[in-house]
């Protein structure tokens, strides 16, 4: 809501400059969102009456004016603007004039003709940023007067960002009565005198929508003068506050609406069609609007409609075909009440936002149509002359919203604040609002003005005492709180520690948005039902992430056209799925490692060193999972994704449950994310992943242990998951662990086979282990390995 | 005995001598040899003391052994500062440039999103606040309806909600994460709810995806007064310094009264940095706490806007680019 101030002091005047009544503003709760001055107009512009208008002798774009500027005599002028009219007063830059881009008015010869001084648009004058030609000011200006003081540029226009329960705010006069309740100033509304009927001519309304229009005050008009102009204060008025002059009929409509809050609408006479209702639209029905498209209506539609079709959405917008034009001598006025309920959702349902429907949406002031269409019919005529009807107003009450009495609780409103505030200030704050007040043993009884919709609880008056108490006023007050302890859990490690440890492992936390390109998740997952969003940003942001990669890989890319060669990148966030009807969210940690294992160093061959590769990241998730005290329990597993490189990705199981997956990214999606080298991508589940094993102690062995080596020759295939595996079972209770420390293929070695060495440690907790038993436990695992893989020892 | 003094004399100078000429060890174990050795002079020299009547033995005896300690620690004395000159030699050849840099991994780091969230949270879990987690798709109900806002409410036109359903949508805001644990706690109650919100909105100042801590109090008594005091103490600690704090009358559907929060920068102009009210009695109603036995408060704040003030970023496109040299400022 745009607002001149110089309007708002004629009806509240408290006595701060700009800035302090800006600030009361927004400690009231109607934010300023900006404050703009209007600008000035240079010295040496004055207002000048335009008195003969002649062709230019050799330029068919100029004209010659003899303009009266105040002085003793007519000087010329060159001008260029078609719009341009004898009679009319416009800004004359006069000689010596400096205008805001530079220009320097001289006396000078155009085309041979001589010219004393500058005839100016609105942005020759630095006013505003375009213009149709000369700024008009009407024909009542004093020639040679300042330009300044004739449009009332002293003045700023307040923007504010008003909150959806305001809605009474969005008239001079709501905004007038808040400053007034805050600057404990008297205020009473305006008197509206109105114009006596002095024709018959009425149209008949009928109300046939029940609560959804319960008002609906009309009124004829007829010899209104077509040619009549808005004056000039009426159309700044307008301009200031964001709506743009158009036509008598419609600026002073809109007028009384920026005054009043009350939206209007009138009607070319001539146009309609016998009698007006509001009536819901039938299924089907079509309307041209006024911004020239045409709609289907639905029935739950309001539509004000004549004995014919309908002529205008309610509240909305009115219809082409009876608007007012430049030939409309015969008007109707419509000033009516539409529920919130049966406007809201509608304009935006055709795209529409309109100044009336934004109002009606959140509510108008339903006893003020008949004041808002004597406010209009008294500018109109004013204007444009004209004789007026009688008012019709009909009104069904029944449908009307009620002011129901709201009980304050003076005890309630000290425990709900925290402080006491004195009866006296309450009632008179919220007398100062308009409201009635009766006092009882409690605290009060109070009723809301007809132009409030947001005063229905006991908690909405507390709001209103507090917001003209002051927010500041509340003194802070520290809460007792009894001290509880913080019970955390030690069978799971935390989404922050795996995060810490990670970070410290060389990985940059990222984070990604949580929807994503279909087509891109789809070449790295494959086929499922994604979670689609019904109304997407983009395309390439429609539907969620069925897994943390997608945004991995998109920020890699980024990084890589950014002249990065080397990320380590993870993130911890949802992934959503589609089972059923049902979506299911998991929390799911990511990462992905792109480039040298190392950063570019001394002393180590980084310089185009190959990229990490499986085994350097498979170190990272090992130490995640080292976290949970139980790595015993968790197994990679040969495994096909279809993001992975085949024979290079690894599910990751813990009991058999799988917790994550391991793999360089398939060599296909390399090329069409355009990320090369291949990158390694990681992801684990840590509701499964990071379930902590509770610390449990096992005695340290005083007597010294024993290391065995063994070389085996196996089949390729075997995997080393399954050796270890074999060397435990056999190896019985004295193995303390065992390890693979080297594995080789090639020269010496058959094709098809492996040579592997294993670590043993051996060790006995209350006595140092006898060679026999040494040699027991290693004849166990040799004998084991030789069944089981046709395993031969290598010496 | 006079020859005898005379030659062990010569002989004593002449080992001086080739010690001091020795400049290794090696060559400097060869003079030992030559006079100490086996077949050394000295120690022929001592085998020939047989030889001598026994009146002369005992003092050419001991003529002799002055002489071997004497050429002996001369040895040990030249071995001594030959061995640390070695020693210096090597500790030189083997001095590093302590400049360069250490080798291995690089340290990564947190999202400043993540550090700001941490910094949120380990300041209220010091007041006892709870944190607790919600879906982040989530039902009309808990996003809206349960938080007083009715549909066609037009509170709704403020929340640009992206759906992925007739009834499901992204989480516009962490409120719902109240109702959940109201739900599942009822009152007294003092939670956070930190995570990701969703709006559908794009521009140099909006992106569609952020971050947001919620804070909730359900108590009996707890005032406006409560909310003013905890929000402050809380704005000091995040930004570790005396603040100015401005608390002014806005519009939530969930709360009443309600008010945005300005802190005032150090250039003293006010910044909005959250919202804030009393819970509105229809929230309680929703979750079955009676409004008349209970009161509370609640906030939310957006993690963002937070770090920006903190670390100065100027741009909030920034937090979701996930450019490294962005990242790397905030380890």
């Amino acid at each position: 809501m745009r607002i001149s101030e110089k309007w708002l002091r004629e009806w509240a005047d408290p006595n701060v400059d700009t800035n302090g009544l800006a600030e009361q503003l927004t400690m009231a709760g109607l934010e300023v969102d900006s404050v703009e001055s209007c600008g000035t107009v240079p010295e040496g512009v004055v207002v000048a009456r335009v008195l003969e208008k002649n062709p230019h002798p050799d330029a068919d774009r100029l004209s010659l004016c003899s303009v009266d500027a105040g002085q003793k005599q007519p000087v010329q002028v060159v001008c260029g603007a078609s719009n341009v009219q004898a009679g009319n007063c416009y800004p004359l830059a006069t000689i010596g004039a400096e205008l805001p881009g530079g220009l320097k008015i001289e006396q000078s010869t155009i085309r041979g003709q001589e010219s004393f001084g500058m005839l100016c648009s609105t942005v020759e004058l630095g006013l505003g940023d375009s213009s149709d030609g000369l700024l008009e000011l009407g024909n009542d200006g004093e020639p040679g007067t300042g330009v300044t003081e004739l449009l009332g540029l002293d003045d700023h226009v307040i923007d504010l960002d008003l909150t959806p329960n305001r809605a009474d705010c969005f008239s001079v006069l709501g905004v007038a009565r808040d400053v007034a309740a805050v600057s404990l100033l008297e205020f009473s509304e305006p008197a509206v005198n109105g114009i006596g009927a002095e024709l018959d001519d009425i149209v008949s309304i009928s109300l046939k929508a029940g609560d959804a229009c319960p008002v609906f005050a009309g009124r004829v008009i007829r010899g209104i003068n077509p040619d009549a102009v808005t004056p000039l204060w009426l159309r700044e008025r307008l301009r200031r506050s964001g709506v743009r002059p158009l036509h008598p009929v419609v600026d002073v409509t809109n007028y009384v609406m920026l005054e009043f809050g009350q939206p209007m609408h009138g009607y070319d006479l001539a146009k309609l069609n016998g009698s007006v209702a509001a009536r819901m639209a039938k299924k089907g029905e079509k309307l041209s609007l006024l911004d020239g498209q045409e709609v289907e209506l639905t029935k739950d539609v309001l539509v004000i409609a004549d004995d014919k079709a309908a002529i205008g959405i309610a509240g909305i917008m009115g219809g082409a075909d009876s608007a007012v034009d430049s030939a409309t001598t015969d008007v109707f006025f419509e000033s009516a009440w539409f529920s919130p309920a049966a406007i809201a959702g509608r304009a935006r349902r055709y795209g529409l936002h309109t100044d009336a429907s934004l109002r009606f949406e959140r509510g108008v002031d339903f006893n003020g149509q008949v004041r808002a269409i004597e406010r209009a019919s008294e500018l109109l005529v004013q204007i444009a002359g004209g004789k007026a009807g009688p008012v019709t107003e009909v009104r069904n009450d029944k449908h009307l919203p009620s002011r129901e009495p709201v009980q304050l609780r003076r005890e309630r409103l000290t425990k709900i604040l925290g402080v006491g505030i004195p009866d006296d200030d309450i009632e008179s704050m919220l007398g100062r609002l308009g409201f009635a007040v009766t006092t009882n043993d409690a605290g009060w009884s109070v009723t809301a003005t007809s132009a409030r919709f947001d005063i229905e609880i006991e908690e909405d008056l507390i709001e209103e005492v507090v917001r003209l108490y002051g927010y500041d006023q509340v003194p802070e007050q520290a809460q007792q709180v009894a001290a509880t302890l913080a019970c955390a859990s030690e069978a799971r490690v935390t989404t922050d520690r795996a995060r810490t440890l990670l970070a410290d492992r060389g990985y940059q936390e990222a984070i990604t948005y949580s929807f994503v390109d279909p087509d891109r998740q789809r070449t790295l997952l494959g086929d499922a039902s994604d979670v689609e969003l019904v109304n997407p940003i983009s395309a390439e942001q429609s539907v969620m992430r069925r897994s943390l990669w997608p945004g991995l890989l998109q920020a890699v890319s980024v990084n890589s056209s950014r002249q990065q060669g080397r990320a380590r990148l993870f993130e911890i966030g949802v992934i959503f799925s589609s089972q059923g009807n049902e979506i299911a969210e998991e929390e799911l940690i990511a990462g992905i490692a792109w480039g040298p294992l190392l950063p570019e160093q001394w002393g180590a061959d980084t310089s185009g060193a190959e990229a990490a590769n499986l085994f350097d990241i498979k170190s990272d998730i090992e130490a995640l999972l080292s976290l949970t005290g139980d790595t015993e329990s968790v197994t990679f597993i040969a495994a096909e994704h279809a993001a992975l490189k085949p024979g290079v990705s690894a599910r990751i199981e813990r009991e058999g449950q799988t917790i994550g997956w391991l793999g360089e990214l398939h060599p296909r999606l390399v090329r069409l994310w355009d990320i090369s080298p291949a990158p390694v991508l990681f992801e684990l589940l840590p509701q499964a992943g990071l379930a902590a094993r509770l610390p449990a102690f096992s005695p340290v062995s005083r007597f010294p242990s024993v290391r065995r080596d063994l070389a085996v020759l196996v089949n390729e295939q075997i995997t080393a998951a399954e050796l270890l595996g074999t060397v435990r079972e056999a190896a019985g209770p004295l193995l303390q662990d065992a390890w693979v420390f080297d594995v080789y293929t090639g020269d010496n070695i058959e094709r098809g086979l492996k040579s592997v060495a294993l670590g043993l440690i051996l060790q006995e907790t209350s006595r140092t282990l006898t060679e026999p038993e040494i040699e027991g436990a290693v004849n166990a695992v040799i004998e084991r390995l030789s069944g089981k893989f046709n395993a031969s020892i290598r010496e | 005995m006079h020859d005898l003094n005379e030659s062990l004399n010569e002989l004593v100078e002449r080992a001086r001598a080739d010690i001091a000429a020795s400049d290794d060890i090696p060559s400097l174990d060869s003079v030992r040899v030559a006079f100490l050795g086996k077949k050394g002079e000295l120690t022929t020299q001592l085998k020939n003391l047989s030889k001598l009547s026994a009146e002369e033995r005992p003092a050419a005896g001991q003529a002799i052994n002055d002489a071997k300690v004497s050429v002996q620690e001369a040895l040990n004395s030249r071995r001594a500062s030959l061995e640390s000159a070695a020693l210096d030699q090597e500790l030189q050849a083997s001095a590093m440039d302590v400049s360069l840099a250490g080798r291995g991994q690089a340290i990564g780091g947190l999202h400043p999103v993540t550090r700001t969230r941490e910094r949120i949270e380990t300041i209220f879990r010091g007041a006892g606040f709870e944190v607790a987690h919600g879906p982040e798709i989530e039902d009309d109900f808990h996003n809206f309806s349960a938080l007083n806002v009715p549909p066609d409410h037009p509170a709704r036109a403020m929340h640009d909600t992206f759906y992925v359903g007739a009834d499901l949508l992204l989480r516009t805001h962490t409120s719902p994460v109240q109702i959940r644990a109201m739900q599942a706690q009822g009152a007294p109650i003092r939670v956070i709810a930190p995570g990701r919100v969703y709006r559908c909105d794009s521009d140099m100042t909006h992106t569609p995806m952020f971050h947001q801590v919620e804070g909730l109090v359900i108590d009996r008594n707890v005032s406006f007064a409560n909310l003013k005091a905890v929000l402050h103490e809380f704005v000091e600690c995040f930004f570790e310094r005396k603040a100015e704090l401005r608390f002014r009358p806005s519009y939530f559907p969930f709360t009443e009264p309600s008010a945005e929060v300005d802190v005032k920068s150090e250039s003293g102009k006010w910044l909005e940095i959250l919202g804030c009210g009393m819970v509105h009695p229809n929230v309680l109603r929703n979750v079955d706490i009676d409004p008349e036995e209970f009161t509370g408060y609640a906030f939310g704040m957006g993690v963002e806007r937070l770090a920006m003030l903190r670390y100065g970023v100027d741009d909030l496109r920034l937090f979701f680019d996930n450019d490294l040299r962005f990242l790397r400022q905030f380890v």
